[in-house]
């Protein structure tokens, strides 16, 4: 059925309640990873490489094992090899041998807090007394970090088997760069012929994490006939599951993973780091055991995402209309083959209906943590690039920059060039309320300046379970597969409220574990609400269709004079008013001499995701004394299709905004000479605080996509794509400097600045 | 080494405890006391997930030793509420959508009170500042801030009318 109608039409979609696990959350009962405890348990600690890149000699343990309270140390030698095959997963590929040497080194550390061994111990302090008592003895290595000086020839190799796919021929000799990706559409040399104007850039941004504010953290119990169970705070019950049962060769079925409430992901918590320790310690100890990082081993071991080199060349027509556009991006991986260089290469130019395309990246690894999804991965860095390009465009043009993409904005039918053609998109609708919001035209003072640009985001289905069961007394519970991270619980219980005719509070939403529902692939990728939502919806629908036949036989009438109305049955056609209508729990009393429980659980795979857009538009101050950059008003505009519980939508819009505006203007992995992080903390990586920020204000466009029954497109990633350029070009129209390395922070400023100031 | 024997009032309760000289008092809570309300975020004092009030003020549980609780007062996000019935502060959160994981909510939620006992009525940008301990990845603080400031007015009004 399809619910897509107007909101006067809606009772619950479209409102604003309460979130049914909010209570919990501001009193502090809500239960995270590390809040978990179990009978016995004891804890477990990580000893990690402190070199960037070293052959591992030896490994002994003994001294710790010697020590009291000690109860197990566990090295690379206790996991199983892997073979090394590549699973596609959701938003990219995995290797699970690479996963496996990431969670635990063999053979060579490839990164400063890489892990070589862990201990179980009945305290803490205990734990970390053995972690010292290990002894690692390396062979320090030559190291790389920088994404161009790992390509350069005569780089420190990271992986002797790795031969850059995507070459023909195969290169003979092995290298730092995992693949080569290439798009091409039209002829790009003949559409740089025709161009009037041309512009080129090389832009370059630096890693940053996701800096969710819980670290990773979990409690895995395994009893002596193998049968475990594995608590932790990640966007996937169902993926823990599955990564640790490959990592430990363990079969599926023995393990039964419970979602914790988790802190924040954005994508960072896709992946296991301690889980498959954890678990092995504990199989070792015979005890629970709990993991926990710390929040220097966050930034040293977990994957922030990419940082890059992009360079661009855009031709177009005197009139603004674009006739060719090249890019060439190489985006770092960290330890293992794996940058998002796919969407990387797909997502920045996917806004514009183009001609003339070509399009190359690189996959190259280097001595980093290995990089994990974060909000879009690779969209926001390839769009940094774009869109500050087109802003030089518009200049070079004296067009308005939102005239320039109006021009050349994708829409119905663009096809675009990773083959895909445009269908129900919103974006010159999302271009249009840009235009006519007041902040598009409000005055600026000097020194202030402005700045706007655009995201994509593909935005994922996939496999997604959710159940609906009518309790004894009426009331509902729905269960799904997600974690919910931003309210999806709400979301959840609305879609079912409706379509079941009932109040919001008469359903109670749970995130089920590994054994209590169906498969689900994880919370990322902007799918839950679009397809977990799709699957919960028509479970309710089911459950109506029962309701309706129980009802029926009840009055002993056939089902189709029946009608569902206001969460009630009601005797239709020629019974029209022969009965009184029946309600969800008058039904559920009679459901045992009616057939037995009312309930169903749907399981799908969901097809049809509706691609997002966005537009943002960012006032900014610069302080050319000290490099400041203020952020005086910003505006973030999106395609959300139907915002099921608008306010956490809005969240969504404000809360990627803001990290995007930490990206442009904050954010960076600092190395030393060595290959040591030297800022792997919140006092040193400066994430935005609340005296950085204005209001931010999200405006929602709904554009519904029909292949959701209430039109929902995902909404969480694309407003990450935008902030960087459109501080970048609000700079630019304050200052007049093209800002092309992010951050954008004081030194740079200056630097830039007095670079002017001595050419002028 | 043997154990320091602390004697503080959590929460309005008469509590005792032993702890190493090194704990914390975000660890005493946390894994003593199972008051698992407080969140760590950073260990460092960069994050105020971890922040309860203590004798009037505002800290980092993290940077507090156990030990020096002995004899004071400290409120957690788990004495906020009066039993059943939520703090304004938690219903303005809860009013506003001002969270999304949640993770770092504990510790607006006891900055906010400590900075409304401290300041019944701040412009925006006071209640920006005083909050700038305090890490939020998920919500760009916008919804947050508008919880504050509509939770101060509220409970300016119920002043008034008492
Ligand atoms: S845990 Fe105390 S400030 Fe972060
Ligand atoms: S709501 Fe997630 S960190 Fe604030």
């Amino acid at each position: 059925m399809n619910y897509i109608v107007p909101q006067s039409e809606l009772k619950i979609v479209g409102t604003r309640p309460v979130r049914p696990d909010g209570v919990d959350k501001v009193t502090g009962r809500a239960t995270f990873g590390a809040d978990m405890t179990l009978p016995g348990m004891i804890w477990g600690k990580v000893k990690r490489s402190p070199h960037a890149h070293a052959r591992i000699v030896s490994i002994d343990a003994s001294k710790a094992l010697a020590l009291p309270g000690v109860k197990a140390v566990v090295t690379a030698a206790d996991f199983p090899e892997i073979a090394n095959e590549e699973a596609f997963v959701g938003e990219g590929p995995m290797n699970f041998r690479d996963l496996s040497r990431n969670c635990m080194a063999r053979d060579k550390a490839l990164y400063e807090g890489h892990a070589v061994a862990a201990v179980a111990a009945t305290s803490q302090a205990i734990a970390d007394e053995a972690i010292e008592l290990i002894d690692v003895r390396y062979e320090v290595l030559p190291h790389v970090i920088d994404v161009e000086a790992a390509m350069a020839p005569g780089a420190p190799v990271l992986h002797e088997d790795m031969f850059t796919t995507g070459v023909e021929p195969k290169p003979a000799k092995p290298s730092n760069i995992a693949k080569r990706v290439s798009f091409t559409k039209g002829d790009v040399a003949a559409g740089f012929a025709e161009a009037d104007v041309i512009v080129e850039g090389r832009y370059t941004t630096q890693p940053v994490h996701q800096a969710y504010i819980e670290p990773h953290a979990c409690v895995a119990a395994v009893s002596a006939d193998g049968q475990a169970q594995i608590y932790s705070s990640t966007q996937g019950q169902f993926m823990v599951r599955a990564y640790s049962a490959k990592v430990l060769g363990w079969e599926i079925a023995n393990l039964r993973s419970y979602p914790m409430e988790i802190g924040g992901g954005f994508g960072g918590k896709t992946v296991v780091y301690l889980e498959p320790l954890a678990l092995l310690l504990a199989q070792k100890s015979g005890r629970p055991v709990k993991m926990m990082m710390t929040r220097e081993d966050v930034f040293r071991a977990s994957g922030p995402t990419s940082g890059a080199v992009i360079e661009v060349k855009i031709g177009a027509k005197r009139d603004g209309a674009i006739v060719a556009a090249r890019e060439v991006l190489k985006y770092q991986a960290g330890a293992f083959a794996g940058s998002p260089i796919g969407p990387g290469c797909m997502c920045g130019l996917a806004l514009y209906d183009l001609p003339n395309v070509e399009v190359i990246g690189y996959d190259v690894v280097s001595n980093r943590p290995k990089v994990a999804a974060y909000r879009a991965p690779g969209a926001p860095i390839t769009s940094f690039a774009i869109e500050s390009a087109l802003d030089e465009l518009a200049c070079k043009l004296n067009i308005d920059p939102l005239a320039l993409r109006e021009m050349n904005g994708a829409r119905d039918g663009t096809k675009t060039h990773y083959g895909v053609t445009h269908k129900d998109i919103g974006f010159l609708s999302v271009l249009e309320a840009a235009r006519s919001h007041p902040h598009y035209k409000a005055p600026l003072q000097p020194g202030q300046g402005r700045g706007i640009a655009c995201g994509f985001w593909f935005n994922i289905g996939g496999e997604s379970s959710g159940a609906v069961h009518v309790n004894e007394d009426g009331s509902v519970s729905v269960v799904s597969g997600n974690p919910d991270i931003g309210g999806s619980r709400a979301s959840m219980a609305m879609m079912a409220a409706e379509v079941l005719g009932v109040p919001m509070d008469q359903v109670r939403p749970i995130v089920g574990d590994t054994a209590s529902i169906g498969f689900s692939f994880l919370t990322g990728g902007s799918r839950v609400t679009f397809a977990t939502g799709m699957a919960v919806t028509q479970a309710a629908e089911k459950v109506v269709d029962q309701l309706k036949t129980r009802a029926a036989q009840i009055w002993d009438i056939p089902v189709d004079a029946v009608e569902w109305k206001d969460g009630k049955a009601w005797p239709a056609g020629l019974n029209a008013g022969a009965f009184e209508p029946l309600s969800v729990a008058q039904i559920a009393l009679k459901a045992g001499r009616t057939g037995g429980p009312i309930g169903s659980e749907v399981s799908l795979n969901a097809q049809g995701a509706g691609a997002g857009f966005g537009c943002h538009i960012c006032d900014v101050e610069v302080d050319k004394e000290t490099g400041h950059v203020k952020i005086l008003r910003y505006t973030a505009i999106q395609d959300v299709g139907k915002a099921i519980h608008p306010a956490y939508v809005e969240g969504q819009i404000q809360g990627g905004a803001a990290q995007g505006i930490g990206w442009a203007l904050n954010e960076e992995y600092i190395y030393d000479k060595n290959g040591k992080l030297e800022n792997a903390g919140f006092l040193d990586y400066r994430v935005p605080v609340a005296s950085d920020l204005p209001l931010i204000e999200a405006v929602m466009v709904e554009v519904p996509n029909p292949r959701h029954p209430f039109g929902v497109r995902g909404v969480g990633e694309v407003p990450i794509v935008p902030p960087m350029a459109a501080v970048a070009n609000a700079v630019r129209s304050a200052t007049g400097l093209r800002m092309e390395h992010l951050p954008i922070s004081p030194p740079k400023l200056r630097a830039a600045v007095d670079a002017e100031a001595k050419a002028g | 080494m043997s154990k320091h024997h602390v004697t503080t009032t959590i929460n309005g309760e008469a509590v005792e405890f032993l702890c190493e000289t090194q704990e914390t008092l975000l660890d005493v809570l946390r894994n003593t006391l199972n008051l698992t309300g407080s969140k760590e975020g950073c260990a460092s004092g960069d994050c105020g997930a971890c922040t309860v009030i203590m004798d009037g003020k505002m800290v980092c549980s993290c940077l507090v030793l156990g030990v020096e609780a002995e004899g004071s007062s400290v409120t957690t996000v788990e004495g906020i509420a009066d039993g059943e019935t939520l703090h304004p502060v938690q219903r303005k959160f809860l009013e506003h959508a001002a969270l999304q994981c949640g993770f770092c909510t504990p510790g607006f939620i006891v900055a906010t009170k400590a900075l409304l006992d401290a300041n019944p009525n701040p412009t925006e940008e006071e209640a920006r500042y005083w909050l700038a301990g305090n890490l939020c990845r998920c919500t760009g603080y916008d919804k947050i801030i508008r919880a504050v400031m509509d939770a101060a007015a509220e409970m300016r009004g119920e002043a008034r009318a008492a």
